[in-house]
């Protein structure tokens, strides 16, 4: 019995190089979502002369966030709630379809964690190298490599902290700014705090960021279902693992023996295998004695599948809470059974609920039929719904728009003449990039009567381009009205845009002698 | 403590407490975290010594840094004082009749008369500035002495029937009590009743308006619509000072009244004066 521990040391993980369809789509996927984060801040869009030409733009200062042809003013922010519910809504659809693959493919520390071993590799070499050194004592060789991956990896946090900043001011400028020390500090420490937390959970918490510190794996079971097209060992076909015949084991062997003789050189001691790291897997495994047998499954048991996983997990001990289906482990295994002339897909992307089928040496169910269930179709009609409702609503918002707080501290004003005003401040908004001449009415059962504090008579108000202007209103009921007598009346203000036609209203109440 | 005792399984000391046999060991603090309370003590007595942290009898110590919140404060005092100076020195100069709404110097005013009207004048005139019985309703289109920005200022300055300031606005009603008889004081409210109210009885009215004629039209008008030189209220219109009824003009017209403002000028800086006579010109009853 081994005394259980609080808290286990992290094992290093060093994962292999490989290469295969998954690898590749990966490698684009980096490609492009890196692409997309560094420019962005820097595609202009011209909105007129008063507004900034930043196509995407968080201008805190102001409140507006500008979004291509959108902009979204502070009290609009439930269009940016809808969209991360929409996020969520989806995250919750592709994960009941296909899986962890936002953890796999597009997830943030996964691709830059992905970026950081590509580095490492470049400095360190593979995966063997990488032990080999991990395991060296310290020397001016495995100082110069580590300082050397330290330095290129600090110049990726700082470009990816960098970056972070461009999307709240002008982009040129600010990087202008940075380069000449003039940038507010605000930027600068923005950027070191992102830098310290790219380094360190890319180059050195890896795998432990997604175990330890993400919700998501916690959340995502709750998501999944035997249906879900996830990454799998089929272990009907892998088991009893052994290495294959005993004629293609020797051949493989002596194979691998000549490879590691001619890469190891000539007078070189060459690296002995560290002991098998983790026995669970001796569980049904291969002991020497069965080899000679020809009752083994697929798997030859050459531990490619762990050794490329940037998670350190073995998925032949099936679904784990680690498992971010990145299917680096599919590229490994279909790698090694195209050698040993097996079929592909010993590791596969598949739906649980194949393998009996499966086993009983059946045909698995077409994809459409894993992913069409009624799970995925009420995540994609919620998501639909909301997608469209935000739609709607951004198409219907007006370019105008008034908000009125009537005056409370009194509620209700006797004038000598015996008539009730009430007062209210009423705030336009010109969401345009040009000024605009505003018309106020208001509408009501009872006669009332509208006057603007300090426009004389007028009820045009000017209001400058995308700026909120607050004006004071004055109603008023003389003493015959029914509005003066009684305890409240409805009525409604009216903003109209008299050149364009656009009109706008409000509904509030005045208040009467009770 | 002699006999320590020691854990079987680890060989760790134990600290002598046992609960339900579950015995607790005495293992070390991590050194991490040992270091960072040594710290924290450290940087705790150069914090204490550095800004004002011991009690005394009277006050607490200094610190060696001499803060303390409330210079802060009188700093960012002086600091808004400074930003604001130039304003302030436009609000001197300038004849608050000529600003207009929408003016910098105009908002500036209404922000700083406002604060100055919470602060000094909304015990009496409400929060609001609708006033309260005997404390004029600054939000309406009744004035006693003039509602334009300069009648106002005038009487911020110098107040109302105080006896402070020489030039206080100052007027009397005498007390009609001992002046007139009963029947007819009456007859004198009815009549009052009769100029706004829908109900009153016309022949009592009538005798009023003769006793009106010569007791009260000197100071309130021969129409009854007040005097402004003298802050006497127009009697014909529907707003109150202190009450319409017939039982609070009867005890008008027997007591009088006697309102007193105090004069603000001798109070405030002239800036302030000038800042909430634009603010309460602003509020909606400015003439």
């Amino acid at each position: 019995m081994t005394n259980p521990s609080l808290y286990a040391p992290r094992e290093p993980i060093f994962p292999r190089r490989v290469s295969g369809f998954f690898r590749r789509l990966k490698w684009w996927i980096m490609g492009v979502t890196l692409a997309i984060y560094y420019l962005t801040p820097f595609i202009r869009w011209d909105r007129g002369p008063n507004l900034p030409d930043q196509a995407v733009l968080i201008d805190l200062a102001s409140r507006r966030f500008y979004f291509f042809w959108i902009e979204i003013w502070p009290h609009e922010f439930y269009f940016v709630a809808g969209l991360l519910i929409m996020a969520g809504l989806g995250l919750f659809l592709f994960t009941s379809a296909l899986g962890r693959v936002w953890c796999g493919y597009t997830c943030p520390q996964t691709v830059w964690t992905d970026l950081f071993i590509l580095v490492e590799r470049w400095i360190e070499g593979d995966r063997n190298a990488r032990v080999r050194l991990h395991h060296a004592p310290w020397s001016f060789r495995k100082w110069r490599l580590r300082l050397t991956k330290w330095v290129v990896w600090l110049l990726i946090a700082v470009a990816t902290g960098g970056a972070w900043v461009f999307y709240f001011t002008d982009a040129p400028q600010l990087a202008r700014d940075l380069v000449s020390l003039n940038a507010a500090p605000v930027a600068y420490i923005t950027i070191a705090i992102l830098t310290l937390t790219t380094f360190v959970f890319g180059g050195f918490m890896r795998e432990q960021v997604c175990i330890y510190m993400c919700p998501w794996p916690r959340i995502q079971a709750a998501m999944m279902d035997p249906d879900t097209i996830t990454v799998a060992y089929r272990e009907w076909r892998g088991e009893p693992r052994g290495k294959g015949n005993v004629r293609k084991r020797d051949r493989v062997a002596a194979e691998q023996a000549a490879k590691e003789a001619q890469a190891a050189g000539p007078g070189q001691a060459r690296y002995a295998p560290t002991p098998y790291p983790n026995p669970k897997l001796q569980i049904g495994g291969a002991p020497q004695a069965e080899a000679a047998t020809n009752e083994h499954g697929d798997c030859i048991d050459c531990m490619a599948c762990v050794n490329v996983c940037p998670m350190g997990i073995d998925i032949r001990d099936g679904q784990q809470m680690e498992c971010i289906t990145c299917a680096l482990c599919i590229d490994a295994c279909d790698d090694v059974m195209d050698k040993i002339g097996k079929p592909r897909g010993l590791i596969d992307y598949m739906a649980l609920s194949d393998e009996p089928a499966e086993r009983a040496g059946g045909a698995p169910k077409p994809i459409w039929r894993h992913v069409l269930r009624p799970r995925t179709i009420v995540y994609t009609a919620l998501w639909s719904c909301i997608g469209l409702a935000l739609l709607y609503g951004l198409f219907i918002r007006s370019d105008i728009e008034l908000t009125v707080s009537p005056q409370r501290n009194p509620t209700y004003v006797v004038q000598s003449d015996g008539s009730i005003r009430n007062i209210y401040d009423i705030r336009l908004r010109n969401k345009q990039g040009e000024a605009r001449q505003f018309h106020l009415s208001l509408t009501s059962d009872a006669l009332l009567r509208i006057e603007l504090e300090g426009r004389q008579g007028q009820l045009n108000v000017p209001v400058p381009a995308d700026t909120t202007v607050l004006q004071r209103v004055y109603v008023t009921a003389r003493p015959q009205d029914a509005a003066a007598t009684a305890d409240r009346t409805d009525l409604r203000f009216w903003v109209e845009d008299l050149t364009t036609g656009d009109r706008a209203g409000r509904a509030t109440t005045f208040n009467g002698r009770e | 403590m002699s006999d320590k005792k020691v854990d079987q399984e680890t060989g760790v000391e134990t600290t002598g407490h046992s609960w339900d046999g579950i015995e607790e060991l005495n293992n070390p603090l991590p050194r991490w975290w040992l270091w960072t309370l040594y710290a924290t003590i450290i940087w705790g007595v150069g914090y204490t010594i550095a800004y004002p942290a011991w009690p005394m009898i009277s006050g607490a110590t200094a610190g060696v840094l001499g803060y303390s919140t409330r210079g802060e404060v009188v700093q960012d005092i002086i600091d808004h004082d400074a930003k604001n100076s130039a304003l302030v020195a436009d609000l001197l100069e300038t004849d608050i009749a000529t600003l207009a709404p929408g003016d910098d110097l105009h908002r500036y005013a209404v922000a700083r008369g406002g604060s100055v009207f919470r602060a000094q004048c909304s015990q009496c005139h409400g929060s609001g500035a609708a006033g309260a019985k005997g404390y004029p309703n600054l939000l309406d289109d009744a004035w006693l002495w003039g509602g334009d920005v300069e009648n106002i200022a005038y009487s911020v300055r110098h107040g109302i029937r105080n006896l402070t300031d020489l030039d206080a606005r100052y007027s009397e009603m005498p007390a009609f009590d001992e002046l007139l008889e009963d029947a007819e004081i009456d007859a004198v409210v009815e009549y009052v009743v009769s100029l706004s109210a829908p109900e009153f009885d016309a022949d009592i009215a009538a005798e009023g308006a003769v006793i009106y004629a010569d007791n009260c039209s000197a100071c309130h008008g021969e129409n009854a619509m007040g005097d402004r030189e003298l802050g006497a209220p127009n009697l014909s219109d529907a707003i109150w000072l202190y009450g319409g009824d017939r039982a609070t003009l009867e005890t008008t017209v027997r007591q009088a009244r006697f309102g007193v403002m105090p004069a603000w000028g001798q109070r405030l800086s002239e800036e302030d004066v000038r800042a909430v006579s634009v603010y309460v010109h602003s509020l909606g009853g400015g003439e």
